[in-house]
Order: structure tokens, then C-alpha cells, then sequence
């Protein structure tokens, strides 16, 4: 070893975040503009919609109350403290405004409506119009001053008017495609590890493991799922959770096929054997040397998993067997636009915010996939 | 051959490729000639651009993508570059044929042999029936075909690489060709099929009096088979000349460079002082054949059937054989990577009964190099990952830089820049990837290395280096190799001892300069002389 001893000063390895390849896939999946493009609105869209809080509430942001500073957004103070008698504090009502803005201040945010607040000051009997659509003096005929009237300004009105409980559709929308979103990403996420592990294990191991494996999944599969989903949905209480884990029960499937075939292709590769040769274990070889030959094909697949689980969280909550009643949901808001006709902006909303979501989730997902293809070359 | 008539003549050829706005030159402006009756061989390294060469001639190559920017190729004084493409299918497999390296991927596995060969005839002589079948026996017979009736209903998997290329040859014969390109015809065969199919091509050649562009990387194919050379580097013919005057007096640097670089040297003298490293005794590797609804065993494939070995320290055991003999079963028994029956002790050590996990801290100790340099580096990591995967695992508690100093220090002992050490496998060439999967050996400092075919996928010259190195390698660390391979030649420049395997069976075994110079067993002559001199020689003690 002697002539090794005394080798060259050696490089430092490389700094940064990315290696070459991943460089490569960046610089790959930016070539697709209009990928590009969808990732950064996607994206804007979905980091706003995180703080709906702060973008449609029906309290004020912060809030100066004799000399105390208030944050009403995070912390719920009750209605006491300004001198009223409920629990929670109505910030929207006229007592408490004026009682608030006599002795400090309020910021509020851009719309002053929660996804559950109703509106009390609607010109008729709700679904109404959003206010564009009306004159000066219509929109503002709820309010006791009419068109005069301080309150009817451009945060209290209904951008995309309301629905049939009054409530803004604007601001339900902002939560139902935060909520939408979330959910998604959750069941992706989910099925993908699930997925990825079953299809792993089956492709590395093959034989029996394969074989029972197969054949669970093949009666797995062929269940009606969407009964059992409206079934289990009857008997437990509806929600976030309990729909994600129902959902995942059956959605995992859809990657097992894809991995399976690249593990059992690429498990007999040199290199996989090179590497039980040098002694790795079974774990590693199947993370390190095997996991990223069904990265691709999983990642293929990501998008369709993706918007399909919104769409059927969406179905659910058009069909009544979704998340519990009150909370912001794309479907429902269909679901409403279906039973009032006479009220197109209610359907019109859910359908735009509906395909635009869906269409920038796939732009994205085939960038990516774009991305991930070593053949891929772009001119 | 008096008076020879120019069947064809290539000019000033050029082949381009262009991909993603890039323009490659992949030959440049070629010129040669083949006479009627004449064998002409086109010799160059991989990526030399003689094989892009010889699919240009009946323009195969992949339009648009690839274009000639200059020169004509002309065939009996007709033009093919101009010609259209009914005028090209009229040429193609009628007056010139084509048989190409893999006779596995060139037959179609869906029709049978009678197909194939019909299909042909059918094209361009419209003989179909009964007189086709009368022809196509004439053409298996022709071809060595034994038993051709039994033969015309088979498909391509029930038939061997030796008897694929036979029925390749059968197919371009069939409308008796005036010109046969041969595309490494016998690069994938063993070398005593190699022998036997040279010998038919050399027959068939002069019956017929066909002429023939062969296309090899291999010189002594040349030096037996061709009347004339050309040798290509880089895109360009750098000599051309008859192959005695070539051999006897190469002009270009490369062509010395060339004719140099067979693998020579000899092995390290013996020492049996030496500690034995791997003792075998009665090793067998049997799999079960299934049958029945109850898949009960009803025979066994007997891959490796009782083999006896003893491997010292600072020795090569050679392995030789041909493919299916059971060489690279034996050697994955021997590193336990498959289950095997019989006693393996490494190091004084039983191994034969070890679990994986049981087995690990002995990993390092034995590694293994295979055969393809493309396959058995993972395209996702880069060249130092690759390395310090083993460190990894058998010395975890490194820390980053010295791990890193550990990685440099076997590239650089391998022959390789340790500065290119981030780089991924596909940027470097075979010899340099081979180098890679030497150097993933020698970081973990074994003391037996199981050398599948290491140079097998290589290219002449860079066999002979890669076959200097494993010697340096063995002389400065003392290894234990054993050195499986099909290709005398560089088993000749490595090994003290060869065992001679068939069938799972040893034929012969002892000294390596016996067995070569002295082989006493029929088989292991006919090996020999089908590898020295190419000649196909008691044809009954080989498979076909």
C-alpha cells in the first residue's frame, strides 16, 4: 500500500443540495414550461390557501382592546370581555364592532367571512349573486343605511356570492381547496408508502411472498369500493381521518403492479448482486439499489393517484357521504349548484376551481415524470 | 480470383448522427473495395464506427437521425445511397445479406425455423410448398444443420447459439447472395462454436464464391479468415492492405497499437507454501426440475456436479469451459451467493452452511468482479457511492474524509483519477467501469476475488490492461483469484492452475502451462485448438 499512502490532496466531496442527477431532472423538469409554470401557481395557490385564516375569517386578524393587544385569529377570547354574554365572541355583530373600535382598533382581513359565517345582511333570501353582478344600491339593501352604509364595503361583500345558507363561496372555496388539497396529498403520500413496500417486497422476494401476496391483492382489488366506502361511511362518524383510512384501505393497490415489475425486473441485475456479494443487506439493497428503478414508474403514476383521490373525496361529499356537514367541501358546493339551478355561480366556482386544481396537479405531475425519464432529452 | 471484379465500392463515406442539436461524425469519409469472391475485414475497437459502417451499405441505419453528409456506396456500379426504397428491398437479403452479433435478438422467437427461412424465399423468389421445404432442408443441410427435418419445426429457444447462427447464416444464404456482411457473427458464441461457424462461413464462401465483409474486433479471426483489412479508429480507415503484408508490417501506430495488444505475460510461478485460501471438496449445485399437478422433483439440472478445488494465496485457479458448463455457478457457490452441497472452507473456515447474515463479516474478506462493467455498476450512484458501499457495511465507523481517503486511494490503485470520483458509471468507458468494479474489490482488502469473465465485454487492447492490473493487484496484496473465463487466451496470461469444466464436471485439471501446451482429454484439445488457432478439430467431442 505504500504507493497509495501518499496520494494527492483529495477533493472535498461535493456541497449543495442536489447531486448531478437530481440537477439534471430539475433542469429537465423547468424545460417543461408549462409544468414549470403550474408547479410555481400551484404553488401560490396552495401556500395561501394554508393561511385561509388569515385571508377569509369572520374575526379580525389583531385587534387593540383598552390598551390590550388581541390576536382573535388564534386565540378565541370570549364575548364577555367585550361586555357580551356568548361563548365565543361574534365579532361580525354590530355590538361588538363598535364596542371594539370605541375603544382601540381591528385589522381585518381581506374577506371577513369564515367558511362557516353566514352573511345576515343579504339583499333577498339567500343563494345571492356575487356583488358585481348587482347595482350599488340592490347589494347593499340588507344593511340598515343602504347604499350609505360603512358595512357595505368591498371585504363585506360577497365576491362570489352566497350560497343557499348565506354563507360566502369565496371563502368556503379558499378552505374546500385547502382541505381538498391536503387530502390528496395525504392519501398519495399514504398509498405511495404503502404501495411502494408491498410492491418492493413482493418484486425483491418473489416466490410464496409474491405469490399469496398476488392473489390477496387480486380479491382486494375486485371489491366494490365504493360501497364498502358508502357502507363503512354509514356506520362511523365522517371525517378528515376516517376517510383517509378508509380511502388508503383500497387506493395502495394501484402501485403495488408498477414496483412489483421493477423489482422483479432489476433483482436479478449485476449490481444487485455485486452488492449482496460486497454483504449489504436486503433493506439497502432494496432502498439504495432497487428503489430508484420504481421511482419512475411510481412517479408516473403519482399524479393520477393524486387527483383521483380528490375527486373522490369530492364525489363523497357531493354524494352527502363526505366529510361532516358544515365544513367546506368542493363537492357540496356542486352538490348545491345542482339543487339551485337558478344560482349558476355556485356550479360555475365549483367547476373552474375544480378543473383548474386538476389541471395544474397533472401539468405538474407530467413535468415531473418528464423529469425522471433518463431518456428524456428536451431541445 | 484473376482478374477481380469490384462487387462494391465504398467512397468517401461519412455517417452523422444528430441528437438534441448535436452533430456527431460517426465515420469519415470511408473508402473501400471488395472484390468478387474476396473476404474483407473491417477491424476496430467498439465505437471504431465499423459497424455503423457496414449498416449503411444496405442503409439501415436509423433516417433521419443518421445521414450521410458525403459519398456513395456503389454496388455492381449502381448507386444504394440514391436508390429508393423499392430498389433497396430488392437488394437487401437477395443480393446482399446481412448476419448480425446476437443470433438470440435476430431470430424472431414467434416462427418457427421453417418460417424464418420461407419468409425469404417467399419475398424474393416467390417458392413457397413443397418446394420451399425441399430448399430449406438444402439450406440447414448446407449449413450443418444435423437432423434438418426434425429441426424446421423448432423455434429459436429450443435451439443453441451455435445452431441460431447457423440458421442466421441458412437465412442469408438462402437466395445466394453475391455479397454477406458479417456483423461479429461469432462475438457471442463460444470458441468452439466460433471454430466450427468459421469454418462453415470459409466453405460456404468458396462453393458459392460469395464475397464477404467481416466486420471483427478480433485479429486472429482476421489473420485466418480475410484476404484483405481495413482498420478503422476513430471514424476513419487509418490502413488497408492484403492481411499478410498488415501482420507482418503494420505501417499506422494503430494498427501496431492494435496487433500489441493481445493479452501476453505470464502468472506468477507457484508457490505451494502458500496458505489455501479456498478448499472445495464434492461441491455440487443441483436444481430441481418440477413436474406434476404436485410440482413433485423429478429430475435436477446438474449445474455443478461434485467439483474438487484448493486455491493458495498469491495463486489464480483459470476456470474454463463453455457457456453452460457451469463455470459462473461453481463461483457463486464458492462465494456463497447461491446454496450449494458439498464442503466450501475459506480460510480454514467451513462455510457451507452459513446464513447470509452469518456470512457477512467474511464478505469482505472474498469479492467478487462480473463479467458486464455496465451491468454490474448501479446507473444511479456515482463512482465513489459505488466504492464505499462496502465500507459501509464492514466498516461503519469510518468517518466521511477517511472513508472518502479509502475510495481514492483503490481508484487511484485501479488506475483511475480520484478526482472523477462524483462522476456516474455512464461517463466512463468499459475498461474505466471495469476498473470500477476492480476498485469496489480492493477497497474492503480481500484475500480471494472470484473474477467472472472480468474481461469478457472488453475491448482487445483493453483487455490486455485490465489483465496487467489484476496481475499488478495480485503481486502487491498477495490475492487468491479465481479467474472464470472462456477466453484462453487471457486465462493463459493469469492462471497457474485450470480446471477444465463440462457439463458440471471437471475433464481435466492440474498445471495451466500443462493443460494448454499438453491437453490430455479430447474435449480440452478440441478447446484448445478451436481458441489458438481457430480450428474447428474433433467436432464429435463438442456441442454443436
Amino acid at each position: 500500500m505504500s504507493t497509495v499512502t501518499d496520494t494527492t490532496p483529495i477533493a472535498p466531496p461535493r456541497k449543495g443540495l442536489l447531486s448531478p442527477t437530481n440537477k439534471r431532472r430539475w433542469e429537465n423538469f423547468k424545460a417543461n414550461r408549462r409544468g414549470y409554470w403550474s408547479l410555481w401557481i400551484f404553488l401560490v395557490i396552495f401556500v395561501l390557501s394554508l393561511f385561509a385564516e388569515f385571508i377569509a375569517n369572520d374575526r379580525p386578524i389583531l385587534a387593540s382592546y383598552r390598551g390590550e393587544l388581541l390576536f382573535p385569529v388564534v386565540i378565541d377570547y370570549p364575548e364577555e370581555k367585550f361586555g357580551g354574554f356568548l361563548a365565543e365572541t361574534d365579532y361580525r355583530s354590530d355590538f361588538i364592532t363598535e364596542e371594539i373600535e370605541a375603544n382601540g382598533w381591528m385589522i381585518w382581513p381581506p374577506i371577513r367571512y369564515s367558511y362557516s359565517s353566514t352573511n345576515s345582511n343579504i339583499p333577498h333570501s339567500a343563494p345571492t349573486a356575487p356583488f358585481w353582478l348587482m347595482s350599488k344600491e340592490e347589494r347593499c339593501a340588507g344593511y340598515p343605511a343602504g347604499a350609505d352604509d360603512p358595512n357595505c364595503n368591498l371585504s363585506n361583500l360577497n365576491w362570489l356570492g352566497t350560497d343557499d345558507q348565506a354563507r360566502d363561496v369565496l371563502a368556503r372555496v379558499i378552505y374546500g381547496f385547502r382541505i381538498s388539497v391536503l387530502f390528496g396529498l395525504a392519501l398519495t403520500i399514504c398509498s405511495a408508502v404503502v404501495g411502494v413496500t408491498a410492491g418492493a417486497v413482493q418484486g425483491y422476494f418473489g416466490g410464496w411472498t409474491d405469490l399469496l401476496m398476488q392473489r390477496f391483492i387480486e380479491i382486494w382489488s375486485s371489491m366494490p369500493v365504493l360501497y364498502i366506502l358508502l357502507i363503512i361511511a354509514a356506520i362511523l362518524p365522517p371525517g378528515f381521518w376516517i376517510l383517509l383510512g378508509i380511502m388508503l384501505l383500497f387506493s395502495w393497490v394501484g402501485f403495488v403492479g408498477v414496483v412489483r415489475a421493477e423489482f422483479l425486473r432489476a433483482r436479478n441485475f449485476e449490481y444487485v448482486r455485486a452488492a449482496r456479494a460486497l454483504g449489504v443487506g436486503n433493506a439497502t439493497i432494496m432502498y439504495r439499489h432497487l428503489l430508484p428503478n420504481a421511482m419512475v414508474a411510481t412517479l408516473t403514476f403519482l399524479p393520477f393517484i393524486l387527483s383521483g383521490s380528490i375527486t373522490t373525496l369530492t364525489s363523497l361529499d357531493f354524494l352527502g357521504f363526505g366529510m361532516p356537514p358544515g365544513s367546506p367541501s368542493l363537492g357540496e358546493l356542486i352538490a348545491q349548484g345542482k339543487e339551485n339551478l337558478q344560482a349558476p355561480w355556485l356550479g360555475l366556482t365549483a367547476f373552474v376551481v375544480m378543473s383548474v386544481m386538476l389541471s395544474l396537479l397533472i401539468f405538474v405531475g407530467e413535468a415531473t415524470r418528464d423529469a425522471f425519464d433518463p431518456r428524456k432529452t428536451f431541445r | 480470383m484473376s482478374a477481380p471484379e469490384t462487387i462494391l465500392s465504398v467512397r468517401e463515406l461519412s455517417v452523422a448522427f444528430h441528437q438534441g442539436g448535436n452533430t456527431s461524425l460517426a465515420v469519415d469519409r470511408v473508402s473501400f473495395e471488395i472484390h468478387r469472391g474476396e473476404v474483407v475485414a473491417l477491424v476496430g475497437e467498439s465505437g471504431s464506427g465499423k459497424s455503423v459502417t457496414a449498416n449503411s451499405i444496405l442503409k439501415l441505419l436509423p433516417y433521419p437521425a443518421a445521414s450521410h453528409p458525403s459519398g456513395e456506396i456503389l454496388f455492381k456500379g449502381k448507386d444504394l445511397l440514391k436508390a429508393s426504397d423499392a430498389a433497396l428491398r430488392e437488394v437487401r437479403g437477395n443480393d446482399i445479406t446481412m448476419i448480425f452479433q446476437e443470433p438470440m435478438t435476430s431470430l424472431n422467437p414467434l416462427h418457427s425455423i421453417e418460417r424464418q427461412i420461407g419468409e425469404i424465399l417467399k419475398l424474393h423468389q416467390g417458392i413457397e410448398g413443397a418446394a420451399a421445404r425441399t430448399r430449406i432442408l438444402e439450406l440447414l443441410n448446407q449449413v450443418g444443420i444435423r437432423e434438418p427435418e426434425k429441426r424446421l419445426a423448432a423455434y429459436p429457444h429450443e435451439l443453441s447459439g451455435g445452431q441460431r447462427q447457423r440458421v442466421m447464416i441458412a437465412m442469408a444464404l438462402a437466395n445466394r447472395p453475391e455479397l454477406l456482411i458479417a456483423d461479429e457473427p461469432t462475438t457471442a458464441l463460444d470458441v468452439t462454436v466460433q471454430a466450427q461457424i468459421l469454418e462453415l462461413l470459409k466453405n460456404l464462401k468458396e462453393e458459392h464464391g460469395m464475397s464477404m465483409l467481416f466486420i471483427t474486433h478480433d485479429l486472429g479471426i482476421v489473420r485466418k479468415f480475410a484476404d484483405r483489412v481495413c482498420v478503422m479508429t476513430k471514424g476513419k480507415i487509418v490502413e488497408t492492405g492484403p492481411v499478410e503484408e498488415i501482420f507482418s508490417n503494420p505501417q499506422h501506430a494503430y494498427t501496431r497499437h492494435l496487433l500489441a495488444s493481445e493479452p501476453r505475460g505470464e502468472p506468477r510461478p507457484a508457490d505451494d507454501s502458500q496458505p489455501v485460501v479456498v478448499e472445495a471438496e464434492d461441491v455440487k449445485v443441483w436444481f430441481p426440475i418440477k413436474a406434476g399437478f404436485m410440482r413433485r422433483v423429478v429430475d435436477h439440472v446438474k449445474a455443478v456436479d461434485g467439483i474438487d478445488l484448493k486455491l493458495r494465496a498469491g495463486h489464480t485457479l483459470g476456470v474454463v469451459g463453455e457457456s453452460g458448463s457451469g463455470k459462473t455457478t461453481l463461483g457463486l457457490a464458492l462465494t456463497r451467493l447461491i446454496s450449494s452441497k458439498g464442503r466450501i472452507a475459506f480460510v480454514g473456515q467451513d462455510i457451507a452452511g452459513r446464513t447470509f447474515a452469518e456470512m457477512r463479516p467474511l464478505r469482505r474478506r472474498m469479492q467478487i468482479v462480473f463479467q458486464d462493467p455496465f451491468g454490474s455498476l448501479s446507473p444511479r450512484m456515482s463512482v465513489a457511492d459505488i466504492v464505499a458501499e462496502g465500507l459501509k457495511v464492514h466498516e461503519p465507523s469510518l468517518s466521511e474524509a477517511e472513508r472518502d481517503r479509502r475510495v481514492a486511494a483503490a481508484l487511484e490503485e485501479t488506475g483511475l483519477d480520484p478526482s472523477t470520483r462524483w462522476r456516474y458509471p455512464h461517463e466512463f468507458s468499459g475498461g474505466q467501469r471495469q476498473r470500477v468494479a476492480i476498485a469496489r474489490a480492493m477497497v474492503l482488502k480481500p484475500e480471494f476475488v472470484m473474477l467472472d469473465e472480468p474481461t469478457s465485454a472488453l475491448d482487445m487492447s483493453v483487455q490486455a490492461q485490465v489483465v496487467e492490473l489484476l496481475r499488478d493487484l495480485q503481486a502487491r496484496h498477495n490475492l487468491a483469484y479465481l479467474f472464470i473465463s472462456h477466453d484462453l487466451k487471457v486465462v493463459r496470461a493469469l492462471a497457474n492452475d485450470i480446471i477444465v469444466m463440462r457439463g458440471g464436471r471437471v475433464v481435466e485439471k492440474g498445471r495451466a502451462k500443462d493443460i494448454i501446451e499438453r491437453p490430455g482429454e479430447a474435449y480440452t484439445k478440441a478447446l484448445m485448438a478451436a481458441a489458438f488457432n481457430l480450428e474447428a478439430v474433433g467436432s464429435e467431442a463438442i456441442s454443436q
